[in-house]
């Protein structure tokens, strides 16, 4: 998904990645999905708000819960339900799984298992953008808890030092894991831009609109030769670190408080008072269940990975 | 043929490899302006501009990370880690990230990146200023790793690892820089995997690399004069290591000695000893013997690194015990 799109669409894309993580969860439960898998449930504005206005070449580093920003960014979905599922057809051929789906065509460089990896990554293809001479960006998403990494860090300065196209996104879930962020991290991302003089916004990360309004001057900026800039997204994360987490290190006053700021409620609501009939609301949600379906039918149905090809396919083919 | 100095024959490289290919980029601490620690980048600045030859902060996790993503947008960086000590640093981007993004994206892009870093002691550099962990990579599915001779290797593996689609770890030896060695006049690009026979002989192989091949050729001429005519083959690729040419030289002289500057324990002569003796064992006379340093930090004061690094003496003890 690339360009500015209507709300009704944002609206959409919030439901797609919903839906999909929760057709996960379920698949997950039944053992339908093998590994880990780390679910953005309540964080799906942030992916829609800002990744649906990239454009196809910008390019995107996630993180290990990237489901949204990998779909927002316009993954296909039956590749991406046969990568989950570790099948032939996925986007990486089963190889990667959850914590790696790519689709490079489309600009998205992976979801990453090391926290803060993609920030480093996002940060050299956006110096391959200007060293190239291409007026696309690259954008790096990180949670709060890669705010503890050094890497992060070294990211910063560099971008700063080398006025990279970079979009750097947080988004603050308030959680590093198991662990409330506040015992994690001294300081405040806004406070850490200013040290590094990088143009610094933080947004209602749970409202779609509100998300993307505050990411268009962004990417201006950055497109315009800008250098980086640091968009904060405070936002929720309703489901465990992984899927099977209890969560027994969490308050229930405070997970079910969650439903409050609920971005799919707040985008329906802001729908409904834009005039927008239940009846539109509810056909949305049907095609969104009937694109699921097909593309999970699809992916289910597909082969399992061939070893031989896998094993083939660790260095590149060599020249004849 | 002319001579050319090795460090001299990694700036030409660097500099014909950018003249050939406008997405070759060269990222470092100090490799522009200053011209790199022992000098290998100089003038590519001038040369090139500040948009291709870029000085980067003391951030080595940042430069290989930002290499890799380089590489899958478009670039072929070669990046320099001033010591192989400090390639400790870059191990995320080049472990978990370079050396995996091709398999694990089911083959979607490959990763040119070229990380050039310097090992070895001699120059009583210290602990962290010396050591030899090519094995650490080596053992990495989805790197290759390099490392040159002399001027004419370190030319011909350079373009190679720079023209490979894959994330190639090139090791120079910082005791090699100041050396000069035979030049072509038309330098080409040479193959990654192929050894080369640095002394023909037919009573023992000694298989080397680097820096230590220079050692292994010094124990030849003393071996000879003792009857001994030992074959030298100097593998210049690590991984891939050429297994069919060792193979091959250990079908003629039916002993094999395996000769690294890196600690012998867990190290490349400990696969390569492991898989000649498999693969070659109807060929073998004799034990497979290895010569690397002892399982210790790479020590500073004179005496201490002079004990510690293997030299001649060692090796021919070692050919005298294969061929026993």
């Amino acid at each position: 998904m690339t360009g500015v799109m209507d709300p009704s669409m944002l609206y959409r894309q919030l439901l797609l990645i919903r839906r999909c993580e929760e057709r996960l969860s379920t698949l997950f439960a039944d053992g339908l999905v093998p590994g880990f898998i780390h679910l953005s449930i309540g964080q799906e504005a942030v992916s829609v708000g800002i990744i649906s206005q990239l454009r196809t070449d910008d390019t995107v580093a996630s993180t290990h819960r990237g489901h949204g920003h990998a779909l927002a960014k316009g993954l296909p979905l039956e590749g991406f339900f046969a990568e989950l599922l570790g099948r032939e057809g996925g986007l990486c051929r089963g190889r990667g799984g959850s914590m790696h789906v790519a689709d490079m065509d489309i600009g998205m460089l992976g979801a990453n298992g090391i926290v803060g990896a993609g920030a480093s990554i996002a940060l050299g293809s956006a110096l391959a953008h200007k060293t190239l001479g291409r007026d696309a960006i690259a954008a790096v998403v990180f949670g709060d808890g890669a705010l503890a990494e050094g890497l992060v860090h070294e990211t910063l300065n560099m971008a700063k030092l080398l006025t990279a196209p970079l979009l750097i996104i947080c988004e603050n879930n308030g959680w590093s894991e198991f662990s409330p962020t506040d015992r994690q991290i001294a300081f405040t991302l806004g406070g850490l831009a200013s040290a590094y003089g990088i143009r610094y916004e933080e947004v209602d990360g749970n409202n779609v609109t509100a998300v993307h309004e505050a990411a268009t001057p962004m990417i201006a900026h950055v497109r315009g030769g800008g250098g980086p800039v640091i968009l904060e997204c405070r936002t929720t994360r309703v489901r465990g670190h992984y899927e099977g987490d209890a969560q027994k290190y969490r308050d229930s006053d405070e997970i079910d408080s969650l439903a409050e700021r609920d971005p799919i409620r707040i985008a329906a609501d802001a729908l409904r008072a834009g005039g927008a009939a239940d009846a539109a609301l509810t056909a949305i949600a049907d095609s969104v269940e009937q694109e699921i379906d097909v593309a999970l039918t699809a992916a289910r149905a597909g082969p399992e990975p061939d070893f031989t090809a896998a094993r083939a396919d660790v260095y590149s083919p060599v020249a004849a | 043929m002319s001579t050319l100095g090795y460090g001299r024959a990694v700036n030409r490289a660097l500099a014909d490899a950018m003249e050939a290919d406008p997405s070759v980029v060269v990222w470092g601490e100090d490799i522009a302006a200053a011209g790199g620690s022992f000098g290998a980048t100089r003038g590519l600045l001038d040369r090139f501009g500040s948009t291709r030859v870029v000085d980067m902060p003391i951030s080595e996790a940042a430069i290989a990370g930002a290499a890799t993503g380089a590489a899958l947008s478009g670039l072929r960086p070669v990046i320099e880690i001033m010591f192989m000590d400090f390639t400790t640093l870059v191990m995320d981007a080049l472990v978990n990230q370079a050396a995996k993004a091709r398999f694990m994206f089911g083959g979607q892009r490959s990763v040119p990146l070229v990380l050039r870093t310097p090992h070895g002691g001699g120059v009583n550099a210290g602990p962290q200023h010396s050591q030899c962990l090519e094995a650490w990579f080596a053992h990495v599915p989805g790197l290759k790793v390099v490392c040159p001779s002399d001027a004419a290797s370190a030319y011909g593996l350079l373009r190679a690892a720079i023209d490979d689609p894959d994330p190639v770890i090139f090791i120079e030896h910082k005791a090699l820089y100041a050396t000069k060695s035979d030049f072509p006049e038309d330098p080409q690009p040479m193959r990654l995997g192929e050894a080369a026979i640095a002394r023909p002989g037919r009573d023992l192989t000694i298989v080397s690399y680097g820096g230590a091949v220079h050692t292994a050729l010094s124990a030849a001429v003393e071996l000879a004069a003792d009857g001994i005519e030992a074959e030298v083959i100097d593998l210049r690729s690590i991984q891939p290591w050429d297994e069919a040419a060792v193979l091959a030289s250990v079908a003629r002289t039916h002993h094999l000695v395996v000769v690294h500057e890196a600690v012998e324990m867990f190290g490349v002569g400990a696969e390569i000893a492991a898989r000649i003796a498999d693969i070659g064992f109807d060929e073998l006379d004799g034990p497979i013997v290895r010569v690397g340093a002892p399982f210790m930090p790479v020590p500073f004061a004179r005496a201490l690194e002079i004990a510690y690094l293997p030299d001649a003496a060692r090796i021919i003890a070692a050919a005298r015990r294969a061929i026993d």
